[in-house]
């Protein structure tokens, strides 16, 4: 299909679209004045029945926890998806022998500073998700991020330790499979799939929310290490090339 | 102005859904879909808030002050991580697509199939 052909039956279909857009928020509520009576319901129920105080948590682990299982299979499925179309083991050997370090002093003390921050930060975020701001998702994500610094301020050989496919790629399925043998585990004591165990402990301590204390870490080590996984697939398939090309020159 | 927000998602939903039809590369392709989902973020987290709600977490503020909904933030975090992973998929694709076609083009992929 020509360019002009393809914006000629794009335009009627933008403004068809936004005409319904218009039509749908003509007929909401006002921003700020919400309704419920989702939101108000579990504001009032969770930390009673749960003692987590982060509301948001509470209902992604317990609430609504079958369907963050299926968010989590989703990102599951993106990972071997990234790995089947970059996983190269030959590559990866070559790009192991790329030893250049980034030249700047300045920059590598910074960045170790800030690794060991991210790191710190990043299991807070982990461990404390369901009573404060966080969670296993957000947490896996600046934990993940902090290991890519190391590329930054050492070199491959320096992160390559961390991406050891051996290691990860059991670790990823222990956090994904990990929540499901919590949900199963729910079905074994005779209750339904993924109904909150162990109790609810004291409010506003770790030892809250029963079942949602070990779904968030399942949630986190699948997050953290899929990440890992991202971006290390990505930086062997840009460092090969370079490493060719030093060897040729 | 009490409309604005989802006025402001649905414009960036329309922009992006341009920019993937209009798109000469598919790395564009790919971000030009991320603004298209952001809009999503925009339009789940303007529909649950409440006038002068605080954040759904109840450390530190007493249970029962008005907060926002949860239930679209719930939403809102595990698709912005998802999205990543997704994206990560879809660059995956594209950096193969090159490696056979020798170009990110989408119109000069489409010429050499089969």
């Amino acid at each position: 299909m020509s360019r002009g052909a393809r914006i000629a039956i794009l335009m009627p279909g933008l403004a068809g679209l936004g005409s319904l857009f218009a039509w749908a928020i003509a007929g909401m509520p006002a921003f700020g004045d919400y309704r419920g009576p989702y939101g108000f319901v579990l504001n009032r129920v969770v930390v009673p029945l749960r003692h987590t105080t982060n509301v948001v948590m509470g209902t992604n682990f317990d609430v609504r926890a079958v369907d963050t299982m299926g968010e989590e299979f989703i990102l599951y499925a993106a990972i071997v998806g990234v790995t089947l179309l970059l996983r190269d083991d030959a590559r990866s050997q070559q790009a192991e022998r790329h030893t250049k370090r980034f030249p700047n002093d300045a920059v590598r003390l910074v960045g170790v500073v800030m690794i060991g921050g991210g790191l710190l930060v990043a299991l807070w975020l982990q461990a404390f998700g369901y009573i404060t701001p966080g969670g296993g998702f957000q947490g896996g994500v600046l934990f993940a991020g902090a290991i890519l610094l190391l590329y930054l301020v050492g070199n491959h050989r320096d992160y390559r330790p961390f991406r050891n496919e051996r290691v990860l790629d059991p670790v990823e399925g222990l956090g994904a499979g990990g929540y499901i043998v919590v949900g199963l585990a729910a079905l074994v004591s005779g209750a339904a799939f993924l109904t909150n165990l162990f109790g609810n402990g004291k409010t506003g301590t770790l030892l809250s929310g029963g079942s949602i204390a070990l779904l968030n870490w399942a949630s986190a080590i699948a997050v953290t290490v899929a990440m890992i996984i991202l971006f290390a697939e990505f930086l062997e398939t840009y460092t090969a090339p370079l490493e060719a090309e030093d060897a040729g020159s | 102005m009490s409309y604005l927000p989802y006025v402001v998602a649905a414009w960036i939903c329309l922009v992006g859904i341009a920019g993937i039809a209009t798109s000469r590369n598919l790395i564009h392709l790919a971000i030009c879909l991320t603004v298209t989902q952001s809009s999503t973020y925009v339009l789940l987290l303007s529909v649950g808030y409440v006038k002068h709600g605080t954040a759904p977490i109840f450390k530190g503020t007493p249970l029962g002050t008005t907060a926002v909904d949860p239930v679209v933030q719930a939403l809102t975090l595990t698709d912005v991580v998802v999205s990543v992973a997704v994206m990560g998929l879809i660059l995956a694709l594209a950096l193969d697509a090159h490696r056979l076609s020798g170009t990110v083009d989408p119109d000069g992929i489409a010429d050499i199939s089969g």
